[in-house]
């Protein structure tokens, strides 16, 4: 088995295990259920180590490739391969399932066993849509991966999470199905699922509209991008600390992944073409946005919105580089653009994941979300305090954290396409300090307002190790980027060289 | 010298902030503060070596990469330093300063819970601030540039049980974020015509720069330094708290006072004057954007030293007198006096610091009472206060023979030479400023430590001379504050200690021609002494005297005649309230906008359930389906799918 066959199989199994293993379990006995799910988590993160070291960074070329049929009649095979583009996303993945189950090691009270189970088999799904090189594939993974966090919410849920995963679920589905339009029409040209193969074929300029604009649907909900964001609010409300963490940190990936994998190269010159909407929406979610992020009374809904935000970065980033070749003739801050997005999809996987756990511990303790409620958690839970800052100070892009890196790249990259589109850019620079240092400021700040904030206990050592981890990525990835960039840098002047390349 | 002592300049406060912030329980009240002045004298020490280096007059400037932040699209972005002479005397400053105020905390911060905390945030700037002067880039710059504004903010707060210090602390980091825009724009403006962040680099294109124009608005096309140097300017403009983005710094005066005197006087708020003087060669290519350095800088040197004058908040005084002052500088930067400025930079520093550390001194004395019309005599209880105290004030008007006489009279001739636009405007400014200083500064000395004592009893009983750990440090203060004009100004203006660091267009280089009328500090003493400078300077002291010791029913009277202004100065020019009630309040009043209106019900009401509405009988029909059971869903969608797929690859085929 190869090893990103490994990396698939090792959580679903671990996942269908932990589910055999809490048959019969009497309470308040050694729960091995929870010691099996932590185990097979990192298994599966060291196992997802050699990606990282055995990469070869000085190419483009899929990496760990894995090809065999599958479904001979319809080309379909089962192709696995990572690039730079997909093995961090891959990392990122293994390295927060883990935490997240430790995160809800005691706190998770109803049917423990399938929570566990049901991220091990979402983390696995997960690697599969980052590695798979086959549409068809992709497609199983991608659909998939809905059915654990729609459990997941449904059954871990806030007191609407029925009104919340069907939202979800519906939003998402449209999506999909129209994806999978787009992925069979590409099938039916190029005589394969091997998106390797879509990215070489000529397609002519209304074929390319056409699958954009349904594989945009798909991506564009995922990311999330203003208009279709209103579902993430809603789900992200209603799920379970570990459900956020994932949805926020790992799921909108897909929809930045998405357009790099798909959208640009297939279809470059619709990209082209329609960059200027993408671009359009994108600083529509950073600023519109950014000021619905500074009037949310909830926090859950505050950070959503945040990562709404930051996520138009994301797409800002990839959709720039028609922008700077229209103006400039030329490729400098193409790549920019490219890797900036990349990085800030990394960093927000960690920094949104370390705010929904920071709203986690509160919720355990006070079960509201309301900012409202709090006042003063500095004065009883310093050491929260302290990595509620950092985490705070992330998202608000201050540099040395590795908010900073992503939108640094992107809002430099920007200036090369226009003036404006930076300057509206950078206004997340007071947009975003402002939701996010407010509401720092009503909930770790200010006198103990009532007797419950009184009453918080500090971190516990599980609590602290979750935090101090995802801590330390965001420090290093912030004071120390080069390594991420220097895995990225083949894929990304690949890509780039690739899109100004038209297909007609 | 080894490049290894670069490196521990900066680390050592560091690492000093760490362990004192994370083992601050285990190394106990003693330990942190040991270790993190140990740390901050051994970088001072290191400074000074460096200095005296970089004094030799074969020195070279040192520019060396300590490691690859990243490298994307050809552009490399590092971490490195870049140690000229001007650095040189940046650390030496800030290194000092930072090491007296260690010293004082101990005094100052005595009984305080946070005592470990407080020296690991101090600790923590001060490796910051070297970060930001030491740099060779733009990256790093800004990265020095933010990590200020974050320890700043943690310090303004430091007593986060206040409401008004968690307002304080929040406002100015947002201030300074909206400084961080433009500056970050400006960054972007050069790395997009010059390709790089390296300060070498862009400099070495300063020529090439000039010619070029872009449209920002279609149709009037603007010089690219211009744009630049303007976005580098509003960075300064927040940072250095000029007009109207000076609003958070009166406001951050309640974070104790040892950081009031490090960070908001001397060194913090002086890093956008830093940060023109190091961009000299790309200001100079700019008349328009020198011109706007100029008028804002002499505006508010002005405008905001009318504030000082009714403050009775003794921290208050200081803060608005600290605005002030950077003002001056300001102005000198944009006459192209870059060496001026940096050397009322120098000056204030020791002096500014003092003043605060004084006014601490008197503040713990009085039982954190800050009132100064609650005070009064306290000469007679705090000799050494008083006096240090008097020369810090004698400095900051300009007494003749004092560190700021020097630097700030060279400042205003150099004003007075320059041949900008509106540069008569400013001289007129900086000279009135002259006068209102010296109002403000002894209408507080004389209130503060003479005339009658208005405390009450309790507190009057209670009163005595601060500890050596606090009077200490304002002795050494107060050494420089009087003395290194005498010895700084030959060297730092009229000879050729910046050159190299510091670029001059020949055509407006108004310090030469100053210095072609200098015939050494003695000299310069005797020709100010007959200058308005010094004779509005001591109008302004003899009326303070009059005002508030001789007739105290004067400023009362002039009050009453002068209603309005006073409320006007009282209500800041109004600037806070436009910032609320106009610029917060709108910013929440769109968000809420948009969310109510565009997200819930445009996008959630019309465009989600009002197409599912406009598809009613659909809906109506599934409704029937919709059983809440889950394996219903997940059946009707195979099929679905199923049938999807079969539709097409049978039309395909």
């Amino acid at each position: 088995m190869g090893l990103l066959s490994l990396l698939i199989a090792l959580p679903i199994g671990g996942g269908l295990l932990v589910l055999a293993s809490s048959r019969g379990m009497k309470a308040g006995g050694f729960r091995a259920d929870r010691w099996l799910a932590l185990l097979a988590s990192l298994a599966t993160f060291v196992a997802s180590l050699p990606l990282w070291t055995g990469f070869d960074r000085t190419t483009w070329h899929m990496q760990f490739v894995e090809r065999q049929p599958w479904v001979p009649t319809f080309n379909v095979e089962y192709f696995l391969g990572v690039d730079g583009f997909s093995m961090p996303l891959i990392l990122l993945t293994t390295f927060l399932t883990p935490l997240v189950i430790i995160a809800g090691w005691e706190t998770v009270k109803l049917r423990p066993a399938q929570y566990f189970a049901a991220f091990l088999i979402l983390e696995g799904l997960m690697i599969g849509v980052f590695a798979a090189l086959d549409a068809f594939l992709f497609y199983v993974f991608w659909e998939a991966m809905l059915i654990p966090m729609f459990v997941i919410i449904g059954v871990w849920g806030g007191e609407r999470r029925i009104y919340a995963t069907v939202k979800f679920f519906l939003y998402t589905f449209l999506g999909s199905v129209l994806m999978l339009v787009a992925l069979i029409y590409l099938y039916l040209q190029a005589d394969s699922y091997s998106i390797l193969d879509f990215h070489s074929l000529p397609l002519s300029l209304a074929e390319q509209v056409w699958i954009f604009l349904a594989l945009l649907v798909a991506f564009a909900v995922k990311v999330p991008m203003w208009p279709v964001h209103t579902w993430l609010p809603d789900a992200h409300v209603e799920a379970p600390t570990g459900g956020s963490v994932i949805l926020a940190a790992i799921l909108l990936k897909v929809g930045g992944y998405g357009f790099i994998r798909f959208s640009l190269p297939v279809t470059p010159d619709a990209a082209g073409l329609l960059a200027p909407l993408m671009i359009a929406l994108s600083l529509v979610a950073v600023v519109y946005i950014g000021l619905v992020a500074l009037v949310q009374q909830d926090l859950k809904k505050l950070i959503a919105y945040s990562s709404v935000a930051h996520m138009g970065f994301v797409t800002l980033g990839i959709f720039l580089a028609w922008g700077i070749l229209s103006r400039t003739g030329e490729l400098p801050g193409v790549a920019m653009g490219i890797t900036g997005g990349m990085v800030q999809m990394v960093s927000h996987g960690f920094v949104s994941g370390a705010l929904f756990l920071c709203v986690g511990v509160l919720y355990d303790r006070m079960h509201t979300r309301e900012i409202a409620a709090y006042g003063g958690v500095a004065n009883t839970m310093p050491r929260f305090a302290a990595f509620m800052v950092l985490f705070a100070m992330a998202n608000s892009g201050l540099p040395g954290t590795s908010g900073f890196v992503g939108e640094f790249l992107v809002i430099l990259a920007s200036y090369q396409a226009s003036f404006w589109y930076a300057f509206l850019a950078a206004t997340t620079l007071v947009l975003g300090a402002a939701y996010t240092l407010w509401m720092v400021k009503r909930v770790v700040f200010g006198p103990v307002t009532n007797e419950r904030v009184a009453a918080l206990r500090d971190l516990n050592a599980r609590e602290f190790l979750v935090l101090g981890l995802v801590a330390a990525a965001v420090m290093l990835l912030g004071l120390w980027p080069a390594p991420l960039v220097d895995v990225l840098s083949a894929s990304v002047d690949n890509l780039a060289s690739h899109i100004i390349q038209s297909k007609l | 010298m080894s490049s290894g002592i670069y490196l521990a300049i900066v680390l050592c406060p560091l690492a000093a902030a760490l362990l004192a912030g994370m083992a601050g329980r285990l190394i106990g009240r003693a330990g942190a503060h040991s270790v993190t002045i140990a740390a901050v004298g051994a970088s001072f020490a290191m400074s000074l070596m460096v200095l005296r280096e970089q004094l030799d007059p074969a020195a070279v400037p040192l520019n060396q990469e300590i490691y690859t932040w990243l490298v994307t699209d050809g552009v490399r972005m590092q971490v490195g330093f870049l140690v000229d002479r001007l650095t040189a005397l940046m650390m030496t400053v800030v290194t000092f300063v930072s090491l007296m105020v260690h010293i004082y905390t101990i005094g100052y911060m005595h009984d305080d819970p946070g005592y470990q905390r407080f020296f690991s945030h101090i600790s923590l700037f001060t490796f910051a601030m070297l970060m930001l002067v030491m740099s060779n880039n733009f990256m790093q710059l800004y990265f020095g540039w933010e990590a200020v504004g974050l320890v700043s903010y943690l310090l303004i707060g430091f007593w986060y049980k206040r409401p008004t210090a968690i307002f304080a602390n929040l406002k100015a980091f947002l201030v300074n974020r909206v400084g961080d825009f433009g500056l970050l724009l400006g960054i972007a403006t050069l790395l997009a015509y010059t390709g790089s962040l390296d300060y070498q680099e862009v400099f070495a294109q300063a020529a090439s720069l000039q010619g070029q124009q872009m449209e920002i608005f279609p149709g009037s096309p603007w010089s690219v330094a211009t744009i630049a140097c303007l976005g580098l300017f509003v960075g300064a403009m927040a940072k250095s708290a000029q007009m109207p983005l000076h609003v958070w710094l009166p406001d951050s005066m309640e974070g104790p006072t040892p950081i009031s005197a490090l960070i908001h006087a001397a060194t913090m708020v002086t890093a956008g004057v830093f940060l023109l003087a190091r961009m000299s060669p790309l200001f100079e290519l700019s008349q328009t954007a020198l011109s706007v350095v100029l008028v804002v800088g002499a505006t508010t040197a002005l405008l905001t030293g009318f504030i000082g004058i009714v403050q009775n908040d003794i921290k208050r005084v200081v803060a608005y007198s600290t605005l002030s002052q950077l003002g001056y500088m300001t102005a000198a930067l944009g006459a192209s006096a870059y060496a001026a400025g940096i050397f009322h930079l120098m000056t204030h520093a020791f002096f500014k610091a003092l003043l605060f550390l004084a006014a601490g001194s008197v503040i713990v004395a009085m039982h954190h009472e800050q009132d100064i019309r609650k005070m009064g005599g306290l000469r007679r209880y705090m000799p050494v206060t008083y006096w240090t105290s008097l020369m810090g004030s004698l400095a900051l008007i300009g007494f003749p023979g004092f560190s700021g006489f020097f630097s700030k009279d060279a400042l205003i001739e150099a004003v007075g030479l320059s041949e900008l636009p509106f540069a008569g405007f400013a001289y007129y400014c900086l000279m009135a400023g002259v006068l209102v200083t010296a109002v403000y500064s002894f209408r507080m000395f004389f209130l503060v430590f003479h005339g009658k004592e208005r405390m009450d009893e309790e507190t009057r009983h209670h009163l005595h001379e601060s500890p050596w750990v606090i009077t200490v440090p304002l002795v050494l203060l107060a050494i420089p504050s009087v003395a290194i004009g005498w010895l700084a100004i030959e060297p730092l203006l009229f000879g050729s200690y910046f050159d190299g660091a510091i670029v001059v267009n020949e055509d407006h280089n108004v310090l030469a021609e100053l210095g072609r009328e200098f015939h050494g500090s003695g000299q310069f003493v005797l020709h100010g002494m007959l200058g308005w400078p010094v004779l509005l300077s001591m109008f302004g002291v003899g009326l303070a005297w009059y005002a508030y010791l001789r007739n105290p029913a004067f400023p009362e009277n002039v009050r009453r005649r002068l209603a309005s202004v006073h409320a006007l100065l009282v209500n800041k020019y109004y600037l806070d309230d436009l910032n609320d009630k106009v610029i917060a309040r709108g910013a929440r009043g769109l968000g809420s906008l948009f969310w109510k209106i565009g997200d819930a019900l445009l996008i959630d009401g019309a465009m989600v359930n009002g197409s599912a509405r406009t598809l009613g009988w659909i809906a109506g029909y599934m409704r029937r389906g919709q059983t809440g059971y889950l394996y219903h869903y997940a059946f009707a969608m195979i099929v679905s799918l199923a049938a999807l797929l079969a539709w097409i690859i049978f039309r395909g085929s």
